[in-house]
């Protein structure tokens, strides 16, 4: 495998990468790692697509950056009080919604328009930052809850719950950013 | 929890799970009992499921740049 027929997957290494980590130093390093490795002889034995093979040798490489991260950072006693606290905002003492999520009317048309990845990236952008790495785990690569409480530390009904606040607050800003000017 | 009044708050709670595990029969009768008098949370799981196809689709790149 050469370096040049391997550089074509950089720009989608990266975008993977820096949805994850949020960083563009470190999705930077990770997919040149990647991309060193696959030269450096990890076997692709042309059973799955090339793509596939190059993003499961970046997930492993971005595991890594993540557990490091934790050992560098470990959560703040705080973070779980406040998110408790955006989320409880959302529902009246009853239960209900205090505002109805909305109808978005034909919400997949949004991905005609350049302008909604911006809001998407920013809405998961300003998410906290436990939340942000729980839900991206979940959604850009795919790993099972099995996996992400192994690495988060974490139990599976702390996990659920984690991803309950995540997807309410992404939800929330949408509907505040896009759908909500849309007039839908 | 009582299945058969569900809060919009559980109902938010088990639509989400639903996207990790697959829920019990009295979690699903339940859900469906409520999802049937509220269009918030009728709203919500679609929105979910537009939400986990919009990450895929930035990651693959498909959208506009």
């Amino acid at each position: 495998m050469t370096a040049d027929s391997l550089e074509q997957y950089r720009p989608y290494l990266l975008r993977y990468a820096l949805l994850q980590l949020r960083d563009q130093q470190l999705a930077g390093d990770v997919v040149q790692e990647t991309l060193l490795a696959a030269l450096d002889g990890a076997v692709f034995s042309g059973k799955s697509s090339r793509k596939t093979w190059l993003t499961g040798i970046l997930k492993h490489k971005i595991i890594d950056v993540l557990r490091r991260q934790a050992r560098e950072r470990p959560l703040a006693d705080g973070d779980d009080a406040s998110e408790a606290e955006a989320v409880d905002a959302l529902f009246a003492d009853d239960g209900h919604w205090r505002q109805f999520p909305a109808d978005w009317g034909d919400p997949e048309k949004s991905f005609e328009d350049k302008k909604f990845r911006e809001v998407f990236e920013m809405c998961a952008r300003v998410m906290p930052q436990r939340l942000a790495r729980a839900f991206t785990m979940r959604e850009v690569m795919e790993l099972s809850t099995d996996e992400i409480c192994k690495e988060l530390m974490v139990t599976p009904t702390n996990l659920w719950v984690m991803l309950h606040r995540a997807r309410l607050l992404l939800r929330e800003c949408l509907e505040i950013k896009w759908f909500g000017n849309k007039g839908a | 929890m009582n299945w058969f009044e569900l809060t919009c708050r559980e109902a938010s709670v088990l639509l989400s799970q639903a996207q990790e595990r697959r829920l019990g029969w009295s979690e699903r009768l339940g859900l469906r009992l409520h999802l049937l008098a509220c269009d918030g949370c009728t709203h919500f799981r679609e929105q979910l499921r537009f939400i986990r196809a919009a990450v895929r689709r930035i990651r693959d790149n498909e959208l506009p740049e």
